[in-house]
Formats: C-alpha cells, structure tokens, sequence
C-alpha cells in the first residue's frame, strides 16, 4: 500500500496528486472541506502525514470517520476560528474556496492555524468561460462548473488573476502556483500568468504567511 | 391489584438479597456475574468531598482476551442505570446486555480483539460499592452514610481496577451520556493512560435543564414514605412509586417527541374507548408504567440519587479556570465524539463544545453527527451509521496502535 504516489489510479483528482507533492512527509495537515476524505487517504499513504478534515456535509463526515480518517462535522468560515495558531504545517482547501461566504477571511485563517495553505480553486478565467459568457450572455456552465446559476454552492468564484491579487492584499506569500488545462495537464513554468489566466481550467497554489505579517 | 403487588414483592426481595451483597445472589447458572475487586481500608479511595472511602469494592465484568502486551483493553463506561453487563446477560434481570449493538463478536467493540471491561460505577447497585452495599463500619447498609460521590471519584476507582488489572495504558475509553462524562474525565485527568476516547452523547458539563429533571426524580423518591430517610433497606420496605415516577420522567428525556408519536401516537391501550378515569388509557401512559415500574426491580433508589447528583455536579470547565479546551492540553489521545440529531437531553450542541476545545488544542478529534429520530437513547440502539463509524474510528486507532490487522468488513 505505501509507496509513490499511485499517479496510475484513474480515480485520483489531478489536483490532489499535485497537493500530494507540495506536501511534505508527516506533516500536521487540516484538510478543510475534505469531502469523502479521498485526498486524506491519498495524504496518508503517500505521505505519512497526520492528517485531520473539517466537512460540511453529514454524509462526508460519517463516510470519512468510517474509513478511519480524523473528520469533523463543520464549516470553514465559522469553525477555524476553534483553532490555535500554527497548529498545522499544510491547511489545505481543495476546489472548496468558491464556495465559502467569504473567501479572504477562510484564507487569513489557513495562514493563522498552519505555516503554509494550499488552495485549488477552478479558474473562472478560462477562455471557455469568458466566450461562453459572451456569446450566450448568460452565466456559463462547464463540466467543472456544472450548475446552473441559481442553485450553485460556487458563491465566490474568480479567476487565478482574482486569487493572485488577494494574495498580495493579505500579505500572503505564493511560494507555488500551478495551473492546469481542461485535460489536467500541467502548464509549462514558463508560461506568463496573464496566460495561465487564459487557458488554465484550474489552479493550485502554495501559500506561506509573510515573515513580518500577521 | 394484589396479585400484582405480591408478585412485586418477591421482586424485590431477590433485589434486595442482590443488594446487600458484593454480587447478585440470584445469579443464574448460565449468566456469568463477573468479579469483584476489592481495596482494603488500608489503600482508601480519596473523595472529592474530602471522605476516604476504604475498604471499597468495584464490581467488573471483562469480555476477551488481554494480548501479551496489555494493549488492547477497551473500557467500557455505563450511563447512569447502566451495570457492568454490557454484553453479556444481567443475572438479576436476564437480559440480554445492554450495549449488544456495540460489543461483542465483530462487533464495533469486537470481543474477539479486544479485551473489554466494563465496572460498576462507584454508587452504583450491581456490586461496587454503593448505598446499598453493607457499610463494614457498622453492618448496616450505607444508606444516606455513604458519602456524595462525583463522576471524578467514579472515573478513580475506575483507575484502581485498572491498575488492578495490571494494565498501564488503555486502548480505548468508551461510553455514552454520563459513560460519556466518564471518557472525557478519563481524558483529562489520565492523559497517558488513554490512547483513545469515544465519548456519545454527552457534555462537558451538566445543563440546567438537566439538573431540573434530576431534582424531579430525586424528589419523588423522596416523597415516597417508603424512602423512610434512606433507610428503606433496614426497614423492609422499597419506595418502589417513588423511584417509578422518577424513571418515567427521565425515561421521557431519553426518547424524542417523533419517536414517541411514531411508536404510540394517541393510540388507546387495549380498549377501544376512553374510559373516563385515571387508569392507563393511553398506550404511551402504559408504556411508561411498564418501564417504571420494570425499572423498580433491578434498581436501588438511593443508587439513583447518589449517581444523579454525581451528574449534576460534574463540571469539567470549572475545573480549568472555566476553559474546557485547558482540561485537554498536551493530549495525545485520538478522541471520536458523536451525538444525535433528535437528542434534546445531550444536544449535538453540546457534544461539539467537546470537540471545539479540543480543537483548540489541536487534539486528533473525529466529530460525526448521526440523523436519528429515535432521541437520546439512540446510542443504545442500532443505528447502523453510527455503528460503523465508531467501528472505523476503532480500526484506525488499532493500526495507530500497532495492533493486529483487522479483516474490513467489504463495503
């Protein structure tokens, strides 16, 4: 069971095995809006971390709990605030930041309760996305953004530009950034973020607090 | 109406003869009593209230196998009428054990891997010591002499069997409602000696509310002529209306409004018209007769006022200046907290001031909610979800512990 990570399982999430990479080996990791806990695991084969999740949905918590993992039942814009500071060395929130009340507070917090923060968010920057909004005129629905307008938990989406900006407002330092296509390919390093915003589908990055900040 | 009350009496007869002795005298051949551990006067129990209590006796009952390395013991702690049959038969009763959903063979708490114990708390009437037990000062029974005990005291001479046993560390501290107060005063004051903490349903601290109902029952008790001061056991007498009343007011805090409306509604009770009287015309009036009354038979009303007031006085904040999450610092236990969405007695809301401070310390917390309708008493019973979390919970916490793979069961 222990080994590399098994990038050859199809049901691996793209953006889960890049989280895996930027983690390192037993590490303190909150896991925040862990869903069914797959990343959890993941983290705990590869990565031998001591690893904790906070779930908003029942049914999340109770399955994760089932299959061993170390989950809570709560919310991450109201539950962080539980937490001490510096208690994790990753808190990390997975494809989860578009769907909190508000989005800098949660991300000051991971920076608050743990020494780095990785977040993926979907990259509402995508050229399909800004074509399908102007051609149709209406709020775009993708197949990584399948909802439609009214009835969507993505309250707060943005682009990766969006996201680099509140960075820089919070004093958060981006020790990492990767950005991956519509197929989960990874972008070459070399290409300027003014065209990951371009043709990234989705992005994950590596925060650390600025040395000096709060 | 006679006929009712002699059969009531021999009831309680054979309770009685239960009562003043270290172990149930009627125990059947095939229902295994368990054991008892007794401490000399020599090696006292220092109360809360300042007593040391010495010579004392807990009453156990073990299930399993302990492995070569002592590390695969699980405590399990009993709820307020709760006893150390938690699996097994209850001889004075004959039924089944109380907690069969949780323990046994590939259970959750499987007996073919842990070593399970389960003790009479201190105040209880099962065989630990208690106001039913013969005060060896005086040969009489403690009665109102035995001294008010707490859930802290309870929770050491829990430590004393333990140590008795020759175990140094448990695998695992478990219990719901006041067992659950037990697993957190375990925690907080034991920190090495448990590895991991399933408290169910349960609080840091008792609620107003709950005091309230407990004054309810203890005052029934009391204001039963049959209590005569305490005394009831010299005399010959058993306040048996007294302790029915208290136990069908606190049975109806352990149900929800939903399941008692699913289970009795309105319905009549064998008949088919009111009858225009005071008798149990309803079947959930009936009901919480039987269980008042069933209730009588297996149980000492001074034992109940002792532990209700253990209940009541527990407060673990209080302890670390009003701080629960200070009770936990420095804690290396793996803790797994649930509750139940239709408890009103020990809400969700509750439990998870539990898990906050641990959270605050960073502690290794799982926190599951379970959708259930069937109350307080949910813990009890089988709630599949719940089941196989805290059998998730327990398997993890085993590899963590190093000990022996368990076959998953297949999804």
């Amino acid at each position: 069971m222990h080994g590399q990570i098994p990038a050859a399982k199809s049901k691996r999430r793209v953006d889960h095995l890049l989280i895996a990479e930027m983690v390192t080996r037993k590490a303190r990791v909150l896991d925040v809006g862990c869903g069914d806990g797959d990343l959890l695991e993941l983290l705990a084969e590869t990565r031998d971390v001591d690893g904790r999740g906070v779930e908003i949905s029942r049914e999340g918590v109770n399955h994760c709990v089932a299959r061993g993992l170390s989950v809570i039942q709560g919310d991450a814009d109201t539950d962080l605030a539980n937490y001490p500071d510096g208690a994790f060395d990753y808190a990390i929130l997975s494809l989860t930041i578009q769907a909190t009340r508000n989005p800098r507070n949660v991300t000051e917090q991971l920076l608050r309760i743990s020494r780095h923060a990785i977040i993926s968010l979907p990259n509402f920057g995508h050229w399909a996305i800004r074509l399908r909004f102007l051609v149709n005129g209406r709020m775009p629905i993708t197949g990584s953004l399948p909802y439609s307008w009214y009835d969507s938990p993505n309250i707060h989406l943005c682009s990766i530009n969006d996201f680099v900006a509140l960075c820089s407002l919070i004093d958060a330092r981006i020790e990492r950034s990767v950005a991956l296509d519509g197929q989960g390919q990874r972008i070459g390093l070399g290409v300027p973020l003014l065209l990951q915003n371009m043709i990234g589908s989705q992005a994950v990055f590596l925060l650390t607090r600025e040395t000096g900040g709060r | 109406m006679v006929e009712a009350s002699l059969a009531g009496d021999v009831i309680a007869e054979g309770v009685r003869a239960s009562l003043h002795d270290p172990l149930p005298a009627n125990a059947g051949p095939q229902a295994d009593a368990g054991d008892v551990a007794t401490f000399p006067e020599s090696e006292p129990l220092l109360l809360d209230c300042g007593i040391s209590l010495g010579p004392f006796s807990i009453a156990y009952k073990t299930y399993g196998t302990l492995n070569a390395e002592k590390s695969n013991a699980i405590l399990v702690c009993h709820a307020l009428t709760g006893d150390q049959y938690c699996a097994s038969p209850n001889p004075v009763t004959g039924r089944d054990g109380w907690w069969t959903t949780m323990i046994g063979p590939g259970k959750p708490v499987d007996t073919g891997r842990y070593f399970v114990i389960c003790s009479n708390i201190l105040g209880g009437c099962m065989g630990s010591s208690g106001p039913s037990m013969r005060n060896p000062k005086t040969g009489r029974p403690y009665g109102l002499d035995f001294p008010v005990i707490t859930i802290a005291d309870m929770v050491r001479a829990q430590a004393r069997l333990i140590d008795h046993l020759g175990i140094r560390q448990l695998f695992c501290v478990i219990g719901g409602s006041m067992g659950g107060m037990q697993v957190i005063e375990w925690a907080a004051k034991f920190k090495d000696r448990v590895f991991a903490a399933v408290p169910i349903a349960t609080a840091a601290r008792h609620s107003s509310q709950n005091i309230a109902f407990h004054e309810v029952g203890r005052q029934a008790v009391m204001a039963d002529p049959d209590w005569r001061a305490g005394r009831y056991l010299e005399e010959g007498a058993v306040p048996r209306k007294g302790l029915a009343v208290a136990r069908m007011a606190a049975h109806i805090t352990y149900l929800s409004e939903e399941a008692l409306h699913r289970k009795f509604g309105r319905n009549l009770q064998a008949r088919d018209v009111k009858t225009f009287s005071f008798d149990a015309d309803f079947e959930v009036e009936s009901y919480l007769r039987h269980q008042g009354f069933g209730f009588v038979e297996r149980f000492d009303a001074n034992s109940y006022l002792y532990i209700t007031r253990a209940m009541d006085y527990f407060d673990l904040p209080a302890e670390y200046e009003g701080k629960l999450a200070n009770a936990f610092k420095g804690t290396q236990t793996r803790f797994c907290c649930a509750s139940f969405t239709s408890d009103w007695l020990y809400p969700t809301r509750e439990n998870r001031q539990i898990v906050q401070a641990l959270n605050a310390v960073a502690a290794n917390v799982s926190f599951v909610e379970i959708d259930s309708d069937k109350g307080h008493d949910a813990f009890l019973l089988n709630e599949p979800e719940f089941l196989a979390t805290v059998g998730g919970f327990l398997n993890a916490s085993a590899r963590r512990r190093g000990l022996p793979t368990h076959k998953p069961q297949a999804d």
